[in-house]
């Protein structure tokens, strides 16, 4: 039986942090209870075609999935612990807003065996936070984060973010020393990026000076990594860091090249040589659900050669890189046949390091990966 | 005579306005009161069909259309339109619609007065003797100065403007005064049809279905499918297939009397066989002699075009000869450069005809091209004795083989409001220009004139005029002649290494700063790369500036998870496809239009 993957898209949230482009709806909780519905039935209608596989890892994503009553996600649980095989499971994760948490969601949720909370603290300034669009408290956090332990989750990771308007590299360290100090297993350190249609892509992208620059990012970055190494974090892919037997594992399936299904509105599914993502409005979500469809918006088919190249792509965003018998195992082909000339290149420019056994790259390479994966994409 | 009686009801005539001043939005109006189109098929400035046109709400290629007018009188008038550029770099398309007609409308903006482009134009019109019917257009601008604007053009053209239509070509008010004037005033062709075919090409163009395609005006005699005729230039024969008129789409009519202006095909394979300016006659009856043709035009700027692609060569080639057919000042032969590979070194009226066509091969023939510096063409005087012309920098000899070089001098006028004279000054001082005279057109405005060298002219000059005098000041000039120089070659090396493509020709004095600014623009427009990048400014092999791009230090999406496969996919394959775009200049990436954006310089930054 192969390994399976699922992802849950929970598309609503209390406001639209400034920075954020997910498919999440802050004005549309009318709609909860019948989105919980098709999402139901969606998942009933997958899981026909998934029997022989076994169900590996759970993510509930959003938007904001603590923002909704926790009995739905309760019943979504409990409807998938019914359609797929369970045996083998092994992680099972929410994300978690500091503000919308409590103890009867926290009871709930033991009580649907999620086992993995992934809490959004992004920074440990109340005026970044405000800043960003954030409408928890450091304090808030720390209330709940509390909270969360008191109730036995003990596989906890929180986001951070860097590269925030007027942030400064002390900021940055300060939330690391501050998150590194309670006890979780996992922290996420990511980079803002402007992305379009948000509130900030339009503030700053003429606004160079708000941003920190390129240098002070990388800075932040490189600082960043450095605190979270002597904290006892490892870093195991560009933006993820984890104690010792706690990495995420659902996360791993999508730089291992793994199947993985995703449910609800905009949701992304590889399967099958096939990439597809959701519906990504309510409309005609629902009406494919009514009409007995599927809700695909859009779908991508993945020859041997487009898996190849995601999986090098993919993989070498761990900081392991690329076993080269795993890959010859998996496609029958020598990595290095493949990509001669562009390893042979990027070792003389210090991008990359081949070793005996696994390909990765370097600090450097990975500063710059954008550089390296384009080349390496048919 | 029916057809004498026809041609009395007749009026060939152009417009002359200076950009902005309303061209586009008259014609619209006259076009749609005329009832030609209805308002619902009305396409906004209906004449200006080419994209480039309308982005930058220009005109360039002629346009041509026939109206049908009901006057006062109870007569109905033929209008034909013929649609002028109103650049100071097209004067030669001016003088093709103008040599077609028999009156042009000058359209004077009622707040802005006359400009230096409009007088230049009215210049040639009546030295074609033209009848000149003015309008004063815009009246309804809360600036309008109608009264003042009118005085002006009786004090400085000379012309009566006793009824003077004062209209708003966009409210659509007093059109038909404009109409009227027109039909009164203009006088009906001349012309006899029993006479040997005479008729003038101005416009020419391939058109996929009917082959080349001649915009004429019939001066004598008449013209009709099935007859043979005789390009007089080249001597080449045809038999006409169809003859038509523009209303303002091409309408087949039994033939062109006279008088008419339409347009003739004939199986024309190539466009060079019907060039512009040619005269059209009978090939069993000739006339004993042809029309005078053309002002023959001359470039002024020279640049390099290079295909991004090498394979591409020839496809920049084919496009290059299909313009030129309409275009006859543009010129090109093959040249070859270490950094760019082989093109074509062209020659250009100026700088925004070498910026339009630029832009043409790219949106109509769908190339990718890479433009270098332009150049003026200098005269070099070597120590053997022997005289070189130059239109590529590279091309210069070394500094020891040169006796003394020269470099064009244009006589230069500037209108402008009274108010911006100082900064006018200041910045012609700034270019190295000399000042020759200034005349006031009335208290508040003025002519000033300069001897500019054209070197000086190219490097951004109009932009800088426009941007210092918040856009009131207009520009003409033309060539006076050539004078001495000081002129030296400026080098610009990145990564250690000369790249001949930005090679220019400076004055001595001007060498430094110019060295400068280019290599600190060059650190802006040249991306971050994975090493550090000197860029350097060389004067005869000597260092005079240097600027440094730094390594790239980030490039790297921090989330990717499920949802963000396809899309992260989508943005380095788009990534590559910049890449794809920069050139390869030894091991840097250099986006192609450095090499034009190299001259474009805020200088009040």
């Amino acid at each position: 039986m192969k390994e399976l993957g699922l992802y849950i898209h929970i598309p609503f949230c209390e406001s639209k942090c400034y920075y954020c482009d997910f498919i999440s709806y802050p004005n549309k909780r009318d709609f909860i209870e019948k989105y919980v519905d098709y999402l139901i039935k969606e998942i009933k209608m997958q899981s026909e075609k998934l029997k022989n596989y076994k169900l590996k890892t759970i993510f509930i994503g959003g938007g904001t999935p603590s923002s909704i009553d926790a009995k739905y996600i309760y019943n979504i649980l409990e409807e998938v612990y019914k359609e797929f095989n369970t045996t083998f499971l092994e992680e099972i994760t929410i994300e978690v807003n500091p503000n919308t948490i409590d103890e009867d969601k926290l009871k709930l949720y033991k009580k649907s065996n999620i086992n993995r909370i992934s809490l959004g603290l992004q920074s440990s300034d109340n005026n970044i936070l405000k800043r960003i669009g954030r409408t928890h408290t450091k304090e808030v956090f720390l209330k709940n984060y509390k909270l969360i332990s008191k109730y036995g989750f003990n596989n906890v990771n929180v986001d951070i973010m860097f590269n925030l308007p007027k942030q400064t590299l002390d900021d940055v360290k300060k939330t690391i020393d501050f998150v590194t100090k309670l006890d979780v297993k996992h922290i996420s350190f990511y980079s803002l990026k402007l992305e379009k249609g948000t509130p900030f892509f339009d503030k700053y992208k003429d606004d160079k000076f708000s941003l920190p620059s390129e240098d002070l990012e990388r800075e932040m970055y490189h600082e960043g990594i450095e605190l979270l190494k002597n904290r006892n974090f490892h870093q195991y892919e560009i933006s993820n860091f984890h104690k010792k037997n706690y990495k995420c594992k659902h996360n791993l399936l999508y730089w291992k090249v793994k199947p993985y299904l995703g449910v609800g509105l905009g949701a992304h599914s590889n399967l099958f040589s096939e990439r597809w993502g959701n519906e990504i409005n309510f409309t005609n979500y629902f009406k494919a659900i009514d009409d007995n469809r599927l809700p695909i918006f859009e779908s991508e088919k993945i020859d041997k050669n487009m898996e190849i190249s995601e999986y090098v792509i993919l993989g070498l965003r761990l900081n392991k890189g690329i076993d080269k018998r795993i890959f010859y195992n998996r496609f029958n082909v020598n990595i290095e046949k493949i990509y001669k000339s562009q390893i042979k290149k990027f070792e003389s420019e210090g991008l990359l390091n081949n070793f005996n056994k696994r390909i990765k790259l370097t600090e450097r390479g990975r500063d710059i990966s954008n550089r390296v994966f384009m080349e390496l994409l048919t | 005579m029916k057809i004498d009686e026809r041609r009395s009801r007749v009026r060939n005539f152009s417009i002359i306005a200076h950009i902005d001043h309303g061209k586009s939005t008259l014609a619209d109006r006259m076009i749609e009161k005329t009832g030609l189109l209805t308002q619902r098929e009305m396409q906004e400035q209906i004449l200006d069909n080419m994209d480039l046109e309308r982005e930058r709400g220009i005109t360039i290629k002629l346009q041509t259309t026939r109206l049908i007018y009901k006057a006062k009188d109870n007569t109905e008038y033929i209008f034909n339109l013929i649609d002028t550029p109103g650049h100071v770099d097209f004067n030669y398309e001016v003088s093709r619609s103008l040599a077609a007609c028999e009156g042009a409308l000058l359209i004077v903006d009622a707040a802005q007065g006359i400009e230096a482009q409009t007088l230049a134009n009215v210049y040639l019109a009546l030295e074609q003797d033209l009848e000149i019917v003015p309008v004063i257009n815009k009246i309804d601008l809360p600036s309008a100065r109608p009264k003042e604007v009118k005085k002006e053009i009786e004090d400085v053209i000379g012309l009566d403007c006793e009824d003077i239509p004062m209209i708003s070509a966009k409210d659509g008010t007093n059109i038909e005064d404009v109409l009227e004037s027109i039909a009164n005033k203009i006088p009906a062709p001349e012309g006899i049809n029993n006479d040997p075919l005479k008729a003038l090409v101005f416009d020419s163009y391939y058109d996929t279905y009917k082959g080349v395609i001649a915009d004429i005006r019939v001066m004598e005699g008449c013209i009709k499918p099935g007859m043979e005729i005789k390009m007089m230039n080249t001597g080449k024969k045809f038999e006409v297939t169809e003859v038509g008129i523009f209303a303002p789409k091409q309408i087949p009519v039994d033939q062109l009397n006279a008088g008419d202006v339409g347009y003739v095909s004939a199986s024309i394979k190539n466009v060079s066989d019907a060039r512009v300016g040619d005269t059209i006659t009978d090939a069993e009856n000739p006339t004993q002699k042809a029309l005078p043709g053309y002002k023959k035009v001359t470039p002024m700027v020279y640049c390099g075009i290079y295909p991004a692609e090498g394979e591409d060569f020839n496809n920049v080639r084919d496009a290059l000869e299909k313009l030129q057919v309409n275009d006859a000042a543009l010129v090109f032969e093959p040249e070859s450069s270490a950094a760019l590979g082989f093109g074509f070194r062209c020659g250009f009226l100026g700088l925004l005809h070498l910026e339009i066509m630029q832009e043409r091969l790219e949106r109509e023939f769908d190339l990718n091209i890479v433009t270098t510096a332009p150049s003026v063409i200098y005269k070099v005087k070597k120590t053997d004795g022997e005289d070189i012309v130059i239109q590529n920098p590279t091309n210069l000899p070394d500094t020891q083989e040169i006796e003394y070089m020269e470099e064009p001098i244009v006589e230069a006028s500037i209108m402008s409001p009274t108010d911006y004279v100082g900064p006018i000054m200041e910045l012609c001082e700034s270019r190295r220009a000399t000042f020759k005279n200034m005349e006031y057109l009335e208290e508040t405005r003025v002519v000033l004139y300069y001897d500019i060298p054209l070197n000086e002219v190219i490097y951004d000059f109009f932009d800088t005029l426009k941007s210092r005098t918040r856009g009131y000041a207009s520009l003409d000039y033309e060539l006076k002649g050539y004078k001495q120089s000081d002129l030296v070659k400026l080098d610009i090396l990145i990564n250690k290494e000369v790249v001949d493509a930005f090679s220019i020709i400076v004055h001595r004095e001007k060498a430094y700063e110019r060295g400068r600014l280019i290599a600190e623009k060059l650190k802006d427009v040249i991306p971050r790369q994975m090493f550090a990048i000197p860029i350097q400014a060389a004067l005869e092999k000597k260092i005079i500036a240097r600027e440094t791009i730094r390594a790239l230090r980030k490039d790297v999406l921090s989330k990717c998870y499920g949802g963000d496969i396809s899309r992260k996919k989508k943005l380095l394959a788009k990534q590559k496809e910049g890449k794809k775009r920069m050139r390869q200049v030894g091991n840097v990436e250099v986006p192609q239009d450095a090499f034009l954006a190299v001259l474009k310089f805020d200088e009040d930054k």
